[in-house]
């Protein structure tokens, strides 16, 4: 007799697949959430520079978790080696894991050779955040600057990543601009992989 | 009107809606909803937690307290989830006036049909 309809019990908990997870968190929770770890980092810091590093800091924490948990679970296990393949992995696959949607545009920088951009018009994290006047140019894009430079760290890209506020015609406020600067290293590998 | 002057006012507001809650002969009063005066009209509105929202237009106006609900979420979201914001102090947060601004527009012209 064939069991029909039968759950399968896993003995070890270990053994019991990864779930997907709930796919969603209230946006308001995030940003009270978010706006807290810049209040409490502004009471700790002497200037500003220190506030975009630790915010940084926080984000590469963040970055490094879901490189290995995307990997795992949408990827099937595979690594990226080619500097497009995981520049792609983080404007689609992690933007849209982490903000419901892919990024607005990935740019190769005219310059120089090792910057890359990922742009986005309306940052999920700067969404509420008015910046005073008397910060300058302190962006609260240096999270997601810092998540960006915890995937491409572990997926073996080193990179500096930076946040910048970039003023379009015809849009009210600057759309935000991830700066990513790779390593020489990385460029000599990619170079040798043809 | 300076910032000094607006909390004056401000304050002088809080007061007059605190007494009229003493004052009001029919129990289970919140306070003053709307002032009708010669050349203005004053509504107010009172959140849950007792922070009061007063918008001050021309003499039979309407749907003003859909606006104040409007600008009663536009605070929480721009001001209140602002790590910049200091409470209880005057609101400087751009993305808030930015919003304001929008809303009385979009009001403005909904009203006059223009």
């Amino acid at each position: 007799m064939i069991g029909v309809g039968k759950i399968k019990q896993y003995s070890n908990i270990l053994e019991k697949p990864l779930s997907k997870g709930k796919q969603e968190v209230s946006l308001s929770a995030f940003a009270f959430l978010f706006s807290e770890l810049v209040q409490y980092n502004q009471t700790r810091v002497d200037n500003i520079a220190e506030l975009e590093r630790r915010l940084e800091d926080a984000g590469y924490a963040v970055g490094a978790r879901v490189l290995e948990l995307l990997c795992h679970r949408d990827k099937g296990n595979r690594r990226e080696t080619r500097l497009l393949g995981i520049l792609s992995f983080v404007h689609s696959t992690v933007w849209k894991v982490l903000f419901g949607k892919v990024a607005d545009s990935l740019e190769k920088g005219t310059e120089h050779e090792d910057e890359y951009m990922i742009s986005e018009k309306d940052l999920l994290v700067n969404k509420y955040i008015s910046i005073p006047k008397d910060m300058g140019t302190f962006n609260c894009g240096a999270f997601v600057a810092g998540i960006v430079r915890g995937v491409l760290d572990g997926a073996g890209f080193p990179a500096v990543v930076t946040a910048h506020f970039v003023p379009m015609e015809g849009l009210q406020r600057p759309r935000t601009t991830i700066l990513i600067k790779f390593a020489e290293e990385v460029l000599q590998r990619e170079a040798r992989l043809g | 009107m300076d910032t000094n002057d607006s909390l004056r006012v401000a304050s002088l507001w809080h007061s007059m809606h605190a007494i009229s809650q003493q004052l009001s002969p029919t129990t289970g009063c919140s306070g003053i909803e709307l002032l009708e005066a010669d050349t203005f009209d004053l509504h107010c509105f009172q959140s849950l937690t007792g922070t009061k929202f007063f918008v001050v237009c021309e003499p039979g106006t309407q749907h003003m307290e859909a606006l104040l609900k409007v600008v009663y979420e536009l605070y929480t979201d721009y001001v209140l989830k602002n790590p910049f914001y200091e409470m209880e102090m005057p609101i400087r947060c751009e993305l808030f006036d930015i919003n304001l601004t929008q809303a009385v527009q979009k009001d403005r012209v909904a009203l006059l049909g223009r």
